[in-house]
């Protein structure tokens, strides 16, 4: 009766997809259903609720409910729930003009209520079956400890999201506040990660790491995005080519990004020749794993802003990437003039193309 | 179309974690079994057609924020790769027919970049 007519979504025709619910829907648990049996009754209920005795006249408890906001109460006798009195239980009364008559007489005997160390998903299904607007909570000896409406779970749902994303928000919060509350002539976070050599199953773990720490320390998603590439080519060639492994090296300052990748060995006989697109040296057994196209060379000198290469039989191989930052990007800090990254280290393939 | 409606379409097998592909919208496609090519070539929430089911195929797939995998010729990616794709949130997707067809209905479908 309290709903307007319209016509039902698809949604709740069908259910999520705009179709009928499968088994395999049924299996999907996204993070709110977890949280419906994550949260307990007890953390989203209301404590400490408005209560009425059975002896209590329904005018008292009409005023109570003004006073107190609230649409309806429990029924304390001997500290035990006897009852449940609604708004509707009272407008009954008030179409018989019967107000002064006591709580016992109009009051739900058959209490439907739930326990407080309960998920929130139980209160959920309690309030489909029973249609009712609230439920009072009791706890292990059976004592009212609070009550329970579909608005507090909803509220609690909304408070856990909250907190889900403000953990996120503090930690991106805290690292890109790194260069603004250290104070330094000259600022440098470096982040090194060993790589081995054929270590295939654990390619691009570092890459993935170092985007992820560049997002947080306040990169934009294009920057982390070159650098993430960039630190991918490099780390899949210290796998692929080297013959005892090598860092992959980040250091990050306030307005350039430089990502190292260094190894002893066994070094390039021509660097020359490597820089052309297409050679590569990978063997077929690495070819079939989709690597050795010859560009990821390429890759590098199209997402970095500067690439060096430094080999030789005999040290091994360095390889140096830069990347330049706007200033304000990871020190929050505005400066007075637009930051220009110094045109004469771009090389001419350095813009991405997205 | 979002990414429900083209596994439909394409009867596409999902292998990673059940989720809601009705809000995923890939916006294009690249199809390459070359890491290196992939890495230059796809953008973010491209769909990436590949017959590559290697680890591999994950770490470069979570870098560029791909909206999904479509692992064709049935190629079987192992429980390892599978695993790491859960933990990346990163869509696989299977079908027997080959990468060219694929890029084909995708094509019909409107994926047109």
């Amino acid at each position: 009766m309290s709903h307007p007519p319209r016509p039902p979504t698809d949604q709740e025709l069908y259910g999520r997809s705009g179709r009928p619910v499968t088994d395999k829907d049924a299996q999907e648990i996204n993070r709110v259903e977890e949280l419906s049996y994550d949260l307990k009754i007890r953390e989203v209920m209301s404590k400490n609720p408005v209560t009425a005795s059975p002896e209590t006249s329904l005018a008292e408890v009409l005023e109570l409910m003004r006073i107190r906001q609230v649409s309806g109460v429990p029924v304390l006798e001997n500290e035990q729930l006897v009852g449940i009195l609604s708004i509707e239980d009272v407008v009954r009364a008030m179409n018989r003009n019967d107000l002064t008559e006591s709580v016992r007489q109009y009051m739900t005997r058959d209490v439907v209520s739930v326990a407080s160390y309960e998920s929130i998903v139980k209160a959920m299904q309690k309030f489909a079956e029973s249609g009712v607007g609230r439920l009072p909570v009791v706890d292990e000896h059976n004592q009212l400890v609070g009550i329970i409406t579909k608005g507090d779970i909803t509220r609690g749902i909304l408070i856990a999201l909250q907190k889900d994303y403000k953990a996120e928000e503090l930690r991106r919060y805290r690292a890109s506040h790194l260069f603004e509350d250290i104070i330094s002539d000259r600022t440098t976070l470096v982040l090194r990660y060993a790589i081995k050599q054929q270590d295939f199953t654990r390619g691009g773990n570092a890459s993935s790491h170092i985007k992820r720490a560049l997002l947080r320390l306040g990169a934009d998603p294009q920057t982390a995005r070159r650098c993430g590439i960039a630190a991918y080519e490099a780390e899949m060639n210290l796998i692929i080519h080297t013959t005892s492994g090598g860092i992959l090296k980040l250091e990050v300052e306030p307005y350039r990004i430089t990502i190292s990748a260094t190894d002893d060995g066994p070094g390039i006989a021509d660097v020359e020749q490597v820089l052309q697109p297409g050679y590569s040296t990978a063997t077929e057994k690495v070819r079939e794993m989709g690597f050795g196209a010859g560009m990821g060379l390429i890759n590098i000198q199209r997402c970095v802003d500067k690439m060096e290469l430094e080999s030789s039989l005999e040290k091994g191989t360095k390889l140096i990437m830069r990347i330049h930052v706007p200033e304000e990007t990871l020190t929050g800090r505005a400066k007075g003039q637009p930051n220009e990254p110094s045109s004469d280290h771009r090389t001419t393939q350095s813009e991405t193309t997205d | 179309m979002n990414l429900h409606q083209i596994t439909e379409q394409l009867n596409l097998k999902l292998l990673t974690e059940p989720r809601d592909l009705t809000t995923i919208q890939p916006k294009g496609g690249y199809a390459s079994d070359l890491l290196s090519c992939v890495m230059a070539g796809a953008k973010g929430k491209y769909l990436w057609v590949t017959l590559q089911a290697h680890l591999n195929i994950v770490a470069v797939a979570a870098l560029l924020d791909v909206a999904a995998i479509i692992i064709t010729e049935n190629a079987q990616p192992d429980p390892a790769a599978i695993a790491k794709a859960n933990e990346e949130g990163v869509i696989l997707l299977s079908t027997a027919m080959p990468t060219y067809a694929v890029c084909g209905k995708l094509w019909e479908l409107g994926i047109h970049v």
